[in-house]
């Protein structure tokens, strides 16, 4: 029993500690900032390997998500008669949950997991050593560039799996089960608000961006230098993020739509 | 080249250096002189900390107790854009060679001189080609570095260490497993590097054939001291225990062959009590 | 080379998004209502508003011309305040326009439904609805039919 609770002590001890060093972390690559606008062209090679590299798994789920919903929803509503509110079921889900949380968690999964195997790589491979003995600062050269395509993808991200994904709903929708076109957007628009759902996406979709790839710089940064160090940080990368983007999904679903 | 503050000055100085990973000690009240313009080797066993000597003279770790000078500026005090503008002057070659995976041969060479200069790409292109020259490599230099071997790894490594020109250059185990053919081309490379750059050249290495013969000044370090130090020949006719041990080779000796810990005789007595 | 070709990519990348986004804006969501201010105001006074929500259409004829802008509680008059935000090109309302709040379907958002009357004077920011009727509330209107069945 006294066993038990001092395990859980020291296991809550060492959370503490990890969460305290990637908070330091955090904060010196914020420090570090200034360089993506003094070099703007490391931050675009990292969209480039972050963002472009995630789009193709990114439009293909949000196509079969957008299908899905179309037909699911379909099936529902129609039992009330109410077929042609299938645009705004679609829509809303979409821009509102779906958008956001699936692709930060594909994000995770695609992109995180990559940037923290290359992170461990690097340190494990003494790239990063190297790099300071060369005078030069891994927090600028190569962290925070990372750390910013990250932030700036995902937003993109989310916006391009919504758009594809209504477009889902609308070929299986009108498609194929018949919902008549003019309705399908009509409806849609009449039930979804750009303040109040589309930019309360994109401001999740914000949160996520930077949460993930905090999650995935930091594993990699921290990783224990050896393959299975690697290996275990990558993990950690998508098991992390997933929990912490399912969970701040929660908190901040009820910050912006409980009290309206 | 500038000329050094003063030039017969040493080019290290480490004085009293204690330093600790966690409970085990790995240097305890060191000091050495390094001097300038010669090679100099420190030896000692695997796990006598030499890779955590050269981290510590370039500044990535900091000493526990005690101080290193390098130039004559204490290492561990110096802001970090004084330390960054030390160790511009510092070349460092990694025991992997810590090549950049994602840039070519050439890239890598030119890694430090497109972050620290604003040279324009035709004078790049010349100097990079030269450091590639130098080791023998021009022809490889689109080459990925995965596709390398540990030689040549380690020689891409050399003209990126010297591709700034600096005035002090760390070698870590440059000779650990590698054919004796291409270890031959390193120690040649590592002895002209010195002598056509009129360079400081540490060595970290536990080989003592080419170490010996390479070396201008012999350090040995042992159970975190230096045990002993000299000229490769002078160290070879004093023969302390120390000396004779690491340089001739043998099992056991003041550098014990068993890791420190209860007897094996207790072990086993230990052991039968626990049952 | 290559550096033209990671370049270009995160150049439609961004595009992509941006039009992404751009597409919600027009397409999905009602952008358009929400942002024009060339809107003008008149206030309803409803006994009951039943489910109506702000940002339910405000139509003519069926004809969506506006939302509604703000729903409150008015306790000197007993009575609920509804703001109307009508897009300032349908400036014809004459004065005794009725103003009604219908349910789309049986279940589905309620919204008001604007009956222009035959005053010459057109309605004006500011001006108040005259004739306002209240939704209709399921649970009235069945307790009604019963009485009524009752008193046959
Ligand atoms: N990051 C580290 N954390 C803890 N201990 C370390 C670390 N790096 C090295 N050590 C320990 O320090 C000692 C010296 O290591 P090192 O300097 O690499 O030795 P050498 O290069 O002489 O083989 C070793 O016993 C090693 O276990
Ligand atoms: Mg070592």
């Amino acid at each position: 029993m006294i066993d038990a609770i001092t395990g859980l002590g020291r296991s809550a001890l060492n959370a503490l500690e990890v969460f305290g060093r990637a908070f330091v972390f955090l904060l010196r690559v914020l420090a570090s900032l200034d360089v993506v606008l003094r070099r703007f062209g490391l931050t675009l090679f990292q969209i480039y390997s972050v963002g472009v590299r995630s789009l193709l798994i990114i439009v293909v789920s949000g196509l079969f998500v957008g299908m899905v919903l179309g037909y699911q929803g379909y099936i529902t509503l129609v039992n009330f008669g109410a077929a042609e509110a299938l645009g705004g079921v679609v829509a809303l889900s979409l821009v509102r949950e779906l958008g956001p949380v699936v692709t930060a968690l594909l994000f995770a999964g695609r992109a995180g997991s990559a940037l923290t195997a290359e992170l461990g790589l690097m340190k494990t491979t003494e790239q990063l050593s190297a790099m300071e003995m060369m005078a030069v600062n891994p927090y600028r050269r190569i962290f925070a560039p990372r750390f910013v395509a990250g932030f700036l993808s995902m937003p993109l991200l989310a916006a391009i799996f919504s758009a594809v994904g209504v477009m889902g709903g609308y070929l299986v929708g009108v498609g194929l089960l018949g919902v008549d076109s003019g309705a399908y957007f009509s409806q849609m628009q009449a039930v979804t608000d750009w303040n109040e759902d589309v930019l309360s996406g994109v401001i999740k979709s914000i949160v996520f961006g930077f949460v993930v790839t905090w999650i995935a710089v930091f594993q990699g940064f921290n990783a224990q230098p050896t393959s299975e160090g690697i290996s275990r940080a990558t993990t950690q990368t998508v098991v992390v993020s997933s929990l912490a983007v399912l969970g701040l999904d929660f908190i901040l679903t009820g910050l912006m739509f409980g009290a309206g | 080249m500038a000329e050094p503050p003063v030039a017969d000055s040493p080019h290290i100085v480490i004085e009293n250096l204690c330093f600790r990973r966690g409970r085990k000690v790995i240097f305890d009240d060191l000091s050495m002189r390094i001097p300038r313009g010669q090679v100099t080797t420190v030896m000692g066993p695997s796990g006598s900390g030499k890779t955590t000597l050269l981290r510590l003279i370039g500044g990535q770790l900091r000493p526990d107790n005690g101080r290193i000078w390098v130039d004559g500026q204490e290492v561990a005090r110096l802001s970090t854009r004084r330390l960054y503008a030390l160790r511009k002057r510092m070349g460092m070659l990694f025991q992997s060679g810590a090549l950049l995976t994602d840039l070519s041969v050439f890239e890598n060479v030119a890694f430090p001189l497109r972050e620290h200069t604003n040279l324009p790409e035709d004078v790049l292109q010349t100097l990079v080609l030269l450091k590639l020259e130098a080791v023998g490599l021009r022809a490889a230099r689109d080459l990925d570095p995965a596709s390398l071997s540990g030689g040549m790894a380690r020689r891409v490594a050399l003209a990126r260490a010297i591709a700034l020109d600096p005035d002090l250059i760390m070698y870590d185990e440059p000779f650990t497993g590698l054919d004796p053919i291409t270890m031959g081309q390193i120690v040649s490379l590592i002895r002209r590097t010195n002598q056509s750059l009129g360079l400081t050249s540490v060595l970290v290495s536990h080989d003592v054939a080419e170490a010996m013969a390479i070396s201008d000044q012999v350090v040995l370090i042992a159970g975190g001291q230096v045990v002993d130090a000299g000229a490769p020949d002078e160290l070879k006719a004093r023969a302390s225990d120390w000396s004779a041990q690491f340089l001739q080779g043998r099992p056991d000796g003041p550098v014990p062959f068993h890791y420190p810990g209860a007897s094996y005789r207790d072990d086993l007595l230990g052991q039968r009590r626990d049952d | 080379m290559k550096m033209r070709f990671f370049e270009l990519a995160v150049g439609v990348f961004v595009l992509l998004g941006i039009g992404a986004l751009f597409y919600l804006a027009v397409q999905v969501s009602n952008v358009t209502d929400y942002h024009d201010r060339d809107t003008y105001t008149v206030t309803g006074y409803f006994d009951n508003i039943g489910g109506l929500k702000t940002r339910a259409p405000v139509t003519v004829s069926g004809v969506r011309i506006g939302r509604v802008a703000e729903i409150r509680y008015d306790p000197d008059r007993f009575r609920a305040e509804v703001i109307l935000a009508i897009r300032a090109e349908h400036d014809y309302l004459p004065q005794d326009t009725q103003a009604a709040i219908h349910t789309a379907g049986l279940l589905g958002e309620q919204y008001i439904a604007l009956e222009p009357g035959g005053d010459f004077e057109t309605l004006r920011d500011g001006d108040e609805l005259m004739f306002t009727q209240s939704a209709v509330v399921l649970e009235n209107l069945i307790g009604r039919f019963l009485t009524n069945m009752g008193n046959d």
